[in-house]
């Protein structure tokens, strides 16, 4: 059963539409991982889901109940800020006790939810200090307590770890992870700017650009299938190399030129109307194989090199759009200005139409 | 490189010295108000508070004893006694003529006209012989320079408090000021959060309202006020005027407020209104304890405008015992007191101590950072 839907839900900013038509069902026990490009209303979606903006048009249902117009206390949810808003005047023990305390729960009782909590995310410690005496992965984890302790059916994190360095990035996440297996019966809505955050915690991903829903998957699916340009160049990092090219050939296999003149083949299947039209094909960095042969899909003079060490990335500038990335295992030798071929299997290519419609998985 | 640490750390000892010299500069003279009001009345007036500490030399004219006390040893005729009467003291001149009061060393036997002889010793006794009767029924003029010790004295404070009336003033401005600084805070507190961060129609033109009614005069109001008072019936009363100072001090109070309130970190309100707390929760327990600071400010503005204020006090509060306040009998005491300093810098510094102590207690709540560790960065 679904535990949160959403139906066409809409808002607008006065007369500015920020999100229109969103429609979405979460199941019980999801970890849903909410991305978009910066502005795209992942946070505006979270807080209407919150009760903390008003859903303009359509409905939001938790356990098949209309909320629309309950109070956020009402909801059944618990939120993380970003910013993590604990109460600066109020120890780590009354930041957490303070939803109990409101909700007129017994003292000894507070008591023990508090110290439980306050136990599993390692804060005993601190139950008696202020926030401002905390570090900032402490803080945050005063603010996850927070949420715990008040045993909600739904918790929303609006990127909880953006704040956090990079050690404690990773920690918190697989807190937040272990946190989730703890409590397979709660839902979790989680947004973040973080591609690596995504893939590994979500059991799905929303994408969310330009108003709407872009694609709704697990993190593998929105990898290897995506829809559309756009979640194919969203998702993983660096971004799929996008490379214009006309239709040459229809039917079960697609021929396409690129502009370099190279010719792709793409095991896809095309209606005759598409002839002449352009397309454009999509490729991993990871995908796309050196060669030495005359068969290339893509040819170029390396502009910039970045070696990780695990990896090495190779930038290959263009006329127009963004430069070809490639990233070859390992440490790679090459030089600037170095020219390079490079081919893909055919089977990983992607084919987007003129819409930026994937064919492959697009019906 | 060397050129710029130099020159900063020149900057900062300007800096410091100029902080220095104005402290010093202010807080002087209500240094010398405290000094001068402490001291014995006789000294006040003839020296300045900065030589209060040390011994004071007085340049005295007393009298001998008069004709009536003289007596016959030998064939003279004598008068003795002390300058000082029965207390103590040290004479370091003397002399018998205005023109020359400091003529003589204690101990020196001089003449007078007609074979008179005058002796004064250091501890003030003098002898005066003469050898035809003294005639003069107030005594003869004597000219001593004496050192004194430095007197301090309560005296000045309880004459005022309890003689001068000051003290009945004192509470009756206690008993204007306390509520004229309560009542105002509350209830702008409340307007300033609902201003703040409550939706409601017309809040932007409202907000635009209050702070438009800062620049209006309060003295063009005096009269319709006072006017409408005596109408609903509530006259010169205590109550008029924790209304007056109470509007007088809302426009301010609700624009400072709110502002503070407004910048108050959003989520910390949301994330209250997920954990359930309704719009007085979230103002008692979360929006109050972190607003203090402004409070405190305010208060402090507040009291000092409201327990300086004579204005008011004097339209809307009668003259009477049981209504002058301290502004007022301050005023009273400066036409009929004028003269007498220790009168005044008593009064002065009874009227400016429980300001000094409002601001100190309530200093320690003006220092920032009460809204560290609450959200990022912070
Ligand atoms: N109060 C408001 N009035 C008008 N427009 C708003 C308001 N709040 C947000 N918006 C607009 O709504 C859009 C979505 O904002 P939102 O904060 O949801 O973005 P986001 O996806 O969370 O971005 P980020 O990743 O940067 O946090 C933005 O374009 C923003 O300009
Ligand atoms: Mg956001």
């Amino acid at each position: 059963m679904a535990n949160l839907k959403l139906i066409n839900a809409g808002k607008m900013y006065g007369n500015v539409p920020v999100l229109t038509d969103i429609n979405l069902e979460i199941k019980k026990g999801e970890l849903i991982v909410f991305v978009g490009p910066s502005g795209c209303g992942k946070s505006t979606l979270l807080r209407m889901i919150a009760g903390l903006e008003k859903i303009t048009s359509g409905g939001l249902e938790i356990d098949g109940e209309l909320m629309n117009d309950v109070p956020p206390a009402k909801r059944g949810i618990a939120m993380v800020f970003q910013s993590y808003a604990l109460y600066p005047h109020l120890t780590v023990r009354d930041n957490m006790s303070f939803a109990l305390k409101i909700a007129k729960v017994a003292k000894d009782e507070i008591k023990t939810i508090v110290e439980e909590a306050a136990e599993s995310l390692q804060l005993t410690p601190y139950l008696d200090r202020l926030p401002k005496a905390l570090s900032g992965g402490q803080r945050q984890r005063v603010a996850i307590g927070r949420a715990i302790v008040r045993n909600p059916k739904i918790y929303l994190f609006d990127e909880p770890l953006s704040n956090l360095d990079a050690a404690l990035r990773v920690a918190t996440r697989i807190e937040i992870a272990q946190l989730k297996e703890k409590m397979p019966e709660s839902t979790m809505i989680y947004v973040t700017h973080d591609q690596v955050e995504a893939m590994t915690l979500a059991t799905r991903i929303v994408v969310l650009n330009n108003r709407g829903i872009e694609q709704v998957g697990t993190p593998l699916e929105l990898y290897e299938k995506p829809l559309n340009k756009f979640v194919a160049t969203f998702i993983g990092s660096p971004a799929m190399n996008i490379l214009p090219a006309k239709v040459v050939a229809t039917g079960a296999v697609t021929s396409l030129t690129l502009a370099n003149g190279a010719v792709a083949e793409v095991p896809i299947n095309t209606a005759d109307q598409y002839l002449d039209n352009d397309f454009s094909i999509g490729a991993r960095p990871e995908d796309m194989l050196l060669t030495q042969s005359d068969e290339y899909l893509f040819k170029g003079n390396v502009s910039y090199i970045e070696a990780l060490g695990e990896i090495t990335l190779l930038y290959f500038n263009r006329e127009e759009g963004a430069p070809v990335i490639v990233k070859i295992p390992g440490i790679a030798h090459f030089e600037r200005d170095q020219e390079l071929k490079f081919t893909v299997d055919p089977k990983k290519l992607q084919m987007f139409d003129a819409l930026d419609i994937s064919c492959k998985y697009h019906d | 490189m060397d050129s710029i640490v130099g020159k900063s750390s020149a900057l900062t000892w300007a800096v410091n010295i100029s902080v220095v010299l104005l402290v010093l500069l202010w807080t002087i003279p209500t240094f010398g108000l405290l000094v001068s009001s402490v001291r014995d009345k006789d000294q006040l007036v003839s020296s300045g508070w900065w030589t209060s500490f040390s011994k004071v030399e007085r340049n005295l004219i007393k009298r001998s004893a008069p004709a009536s006390e003289q007596s016959k040893v030998d064939d003279l005729y004598v008068l003795t006694g002390n300058v000082f009467g029965d207390k103590k003291g040290v004479v370091t001149a003397f002399g018998w003529r205005s023109q020359d009061p400091m003529a003589f060393i204690p101990g020196d036997s001089v003449p007078l006209r007609k074979g008179k002889m005058l002796q004064i010793n250091a501890d003030g006794s003098y002898l005066l012989t003469s050898p035809i009767p003294f005639t003069s029924k107030r005594g003869s003029r004597l000219f001593v320079t004496s050192i004194e010790e430095p007197i301090f004295t309560l005296n000045n404070y309880s004459e005022v408090l309890f003689a001068e009336g000051l003290g009945k003033s004192f509470l009756n401005t206690m008993t204007v000021t306390i509520p004229a600084t309560i009542i105002p805070i509350l209830i702008a507190a409340f307007a300033a959060y609902a201003l703040a961060w409550m939706e409601f129609p017309g809040r932007a033109i409202f907000l635009a309202m209050v702070v438009g009614l800062l620049v209006v005069p309060l003295q063009m109001s005096l009269i319709p006020l006072l006017k409408l008072y005596t109408d609903v019936g509530i006259g010169k009363s205590y109550l008029g005027i924790w209304l007056a100072h109470t509007g007088f001090g809302l426009p301010l109070a609700i624009y400072l407020l709110r502002n503070y309130i407004a910048g108050l970190p959003r989520e910390i309100i949301e994330s209250a209104r997920v954990d359930g707390a309704n719009e007085f929760m979230i103002f008692v327990k979360i929006i109050l304890p972190l607003t203090f600071p402004a409070l405190a400010s305010f208060a402090i503005f507040q009291f000092l405008w409201v327990w300086n204020d004579l204005l008011i006090a004097t339209v809307f509060l009668g003259n009477n015992e049981e209504q002058l306040v301290m502004t007022g009998r301050l005023r009273e005491l400066l036409g009929s007191r004028g003269g007498n300093w220790e009168i005044l810098t008593a009064s002065a510094f009874v009227s400016i101590f429980v300001p000094l102590m409002v601001f100190f207690s309530l200093q320690k709540y003006l220092v920032r950072g009460l809204l560290s560790g609450s959200v990022k960065g912070g």
